[in-house]
């Protein structure tokens, strides 16, 4: 068996990864209970602050030195480029919350519990099958599953374009969080270029936006209904 | 010619054409860049398959060039070609968009090259951000009229492929956990790598890191029922885009899918992932069916033909053995070559009747007597009837799932080509044979550049008969050493005889 740097922690190391982990997840339903398109975007831009946080002490507690740089670029890109590019669409459309809800608030909160939970036990039946016993494992697995899950109820559930576009971040986001956690090893190079990536993602997405906006005139997808069949 | 040169041709000469005619800005000047680095990329994919029997590795490591990439480049430079004569006639249809071509030109050498680099990447990440690149390049293709339908189209498929497809770094991300079991923490994920590392890897990582890869690239692959973006963005992209995203980019997330069942059978835990492949495929075929039998759009028609055929792919690899892994390949480039004609048919009768809809376009024998006969062809070859070369590989395909686990998948296959044989075809029918109905109204005929034009024919009709050629050679013989080929592929792929 590997010897896994999440199996191995010193109880500071583990609590600081746990608070951090969670505290993505709590963020992440900040995001599916908030109509508030800027909100949205302000707890996103704070969840990738603390994915950047983590790759540093993933960094520091493993002892790999390019996680600083993927700490900074995180921060960078995901933390400061990618809200400053979003917040510029928000600016340029005239749609500040999300307007047609598929389901209320609360209910869209309630089944994003249920996701958790289902995440949970996804994480609990494949670390039993794989004999690691590390609540950080199982906690890196659950949030990775969960907001996967939550990010596509967000696709599910919101209309507006700016919405769905978080709720592809999102995805990736809880992703880019259990990588971090389960294989810090990963190379470098790919984690540099899915940054970049997603730098040039949004880039499109924003000039999408925009030919949405001025041929469609409007950016919700409700309205995008020409096409069946 | 080295392999070097050869893979430095290949990917250079796109490149340059997007460089070139970017800085140049010139309509014509971009039609023949292009056009002359499609060429110079056919010349060098043609034989690559054939040269690169041993796999060999380039810029350290991070391309390979091995058999399997070198069918899917090659079936990529045929349909660029294809394309890239037929978009010269297509495209200056409308004056309109002329100050745009350059832009259109640069994108579509562009989406070539990612198409092109794509099946050649070695590491996996960096595979899943080659196919991420074909997504965001052929985005803005898709949207390229900038119409309400087109940018509806783009949109739904930007997020639609962007979402499944982070399923499969997901995938991804699992798989080298796996791996770490293995090699330890830090190691290079190739698709040699982890073929290596997949028989001591942890089983529920594998199969889960399969199934979440199966799920993300099947969406790019268009595989029912995560196909939806698929009818939007090959009916509202214009034709020769259209025959790109059918005929090259499906097969290049296809690669992926099989490189990963490679992994799973040399771990001996196919059972599970192969069953899935073929849920999937007859679920495309059973879409492709239902679709096609109620289309009342020309292009949606093409797209639904595209779900048909790549559920047809995944049942040849599903059903696996080296009769359905030569069988799929074979029907990998029939398809590259069949469906590229049934675009641009389509988008000569969408200028001529100012429709999309199947139901305006009648009486196409009398106005296009040539062109309209080879659209004909394409369509009897499309729908698997001999003399055709898709009608040998769905042939094989078929046997080799015959007797197998998964004879209801062939016998559901069998029937459901049947279905989709009539239902095309009683389109066909109709617009070729039907009149218009009674009532005395004017045919929604305008005025384009006739066939007998010249101009015309050379590139709009051209691309339709250039096809046609391999196609009946491919249906009459299969030649013994694609054969030897294929099994060459099957063995790399470790499928059993």
């Amino acid at each position: 068996m590997n010897a896994m740097l999440a199996t191995h922690l010193d109880p500071l190391a583990a609590s600081l990864f746990s608070l951090l982990t969670i505290a993505s997840l709590l963020l992440a339903f900040v995001m599916l209970g908030s109509r508030w398109l800027k909100d949205y975007m302000l707890a996103f831009a704070a969840q990738s602050w603390l994915i950047g946080m983590l790759s540093a002490l993933v960094g520091y507690y493993g002892g790999y030195r390019e996680l600083y740089w993927v700490a900074l670029l995180t921060v960078l890109f995901r933390g400061i480029v990618l809200p400053w590019l979003i917040l510029r669409i928000l600016r340029r459309l005239n749609t500040a919350r999300e307007l047609h809800e598929i389901l209320s608030t609360s209910t869209s909160l309630v089944i994003g519990a249920a996701a958790v939970i289902f995440a949970l036990v996804v994480a609990m039946r494949l670390t039993a099958d794989l004999h690691i016993v590390s609540n950080v494992v199982v906690l890196a697995l659950t949030v990775m599953f969960s907001m996967k899950l939550i990010g596509f109820l967000m696709l599910a559930l919101r209309h507006e374009a700016i919405s769905q576009i978080l709720g592809i971040l999102v995805l990736e986001n809880g992703i880019f969080l259990g990588a971090q956690i389960l294989v810090p090893g990963m190379p470098l190079m790919i984690e540099l270029v899915l940054l970049f990536d997603l730098l040039v993602a949004v880039a499109c997405f924003g000039v999408l936006v925009r030919y949405l906006l001025t041929h469609i005139g409007s950016t919700s997808s409700r309205d995008l209904r020409r096409l069946t069949g | 010619m080295s392999m070097a040169a050869r893979i430095l041709v290949l990917l250079l000469s796109p490149a340059l054409a997007v460089v070139l005619g970017l800085a140049v800005r010139r309509a014509r000047f971009s039609e023949y860049l292009n056009l002359a680095a499609s060429v110079a990329v056919l010349l060098v994919a043609l034989p690559l398959p054939f040269v690169a029997a041993r796999p060999t590795t380039f810029l350290d490591g991070y391309l390979l060039v091995d058999p399997l990439g070198a069918w899917v480049v090659m079936c990529v430079a045929v349909v660029y070609l294809l394309s890239s004569i037929y978009a010269i006639g297509y495209m200056r249809h409308d004056a309109s968009r002329k100050a745009r071509l350059p832009l259109f030109y640069a994108l579509l050498a562009g989406f070539a090259l990612t198409m092109l680099v794509a099946p050649l990447v070695n590491s996996i990440g960096v595979y899943w951000i080659a196919i991420e690149l074909t997504t965001l390049v052929s985005t803005f293709l898709v949207g390229f009229e900038r119409n309400a339908e087109s940018m509806e189209a783009a949109w739904k498929y930007i997020i639609v492929v962007s979402s499944g497809i982070s399923l499969a770094l997901l995938g991804t991300t699992l798989l080298y956990w796996g791996g770490t079991f293995v090699y330890g923490e830090t190691y290079q994920l190739t698709w040699a790598s982890l073929v290596h590392a997949a028989p001591q890897m942890p089983p529920v990582l594998l199969k889960m890191g399969f199934l979440l890869t199966l799920i993300g690239y099947g969406t790019k692959v268009g595989l029912a029922p995560m196909h939806t973006w698929l009818p939007d963005a090959h009916s509202e992209g214009p034709a020769p885009v259209s025959a790109m995203l059918s005929g090259a980019l499906l097969n290049t997330a296809m690669v992926g899918i099989v490189r990963f069942l490679a992994a799973t059978d040399a771990a001996g835990q196919g059972a599970l992932p192969h069953a899935a492949l073929v849920i999937l495929g007859v679920c495309s075929l059973l879409v492709g069916a239902l679709f096609i039998v109620r289309q009342r759009q020309i292009k949606r028609l093409m797209a639904y033909s595209s779900v048909e055929h790549m559920g047809v792919l995944a049942l040849g690899f599903g059903f696996g053995g080296t009769l359905g892994v030569a069988g799929a390949l074979y029907h990998m480039i029939n398809h590259s070559l069949a469906k590229p004609l049934l675009f641009f048919g389509a988008g000569n009768a969408m200028h001529r009747y100012g429709s999309k809809r199947i139901d305006d376009m009648r009486g196409v024998w009398r106005m296009f007597p040539v062109s309209g006969t080879l659209w004909l062809c394409g369509a009897v070859a499309i729908t698997g009837a001999p003399p055709f070369g898709l009608f040998l590989s769905e042939f094989a395909i078929l046997r080799a799932g015959w007797g197998g686990p998964y004879l209801w998948a062939a016998i559901a296959m069998l029937v459901l080509l049947i279905v989709i044989f009539v239902a095309f075809l009683n389109h066909f029918r109709a617009m070729y044979l039907a009149e218009y109905p009674a009532d005395p109204g004017e045919p929604p005929v305008r005025a384009v550049p006739m066939e007998r034009d010249s101009w015309y024919a050379g590139w709009r009709v051209l691309p339709m008969a250039l096809p046609l050629v391999p196609l009946l050679l491919l249906g009459v013989w299969w030649p013994a050493s694609w054969t030897a080929l294929f099994h060459t592929i099957a063995n790399a792929l470790g499928a059993h005889p």
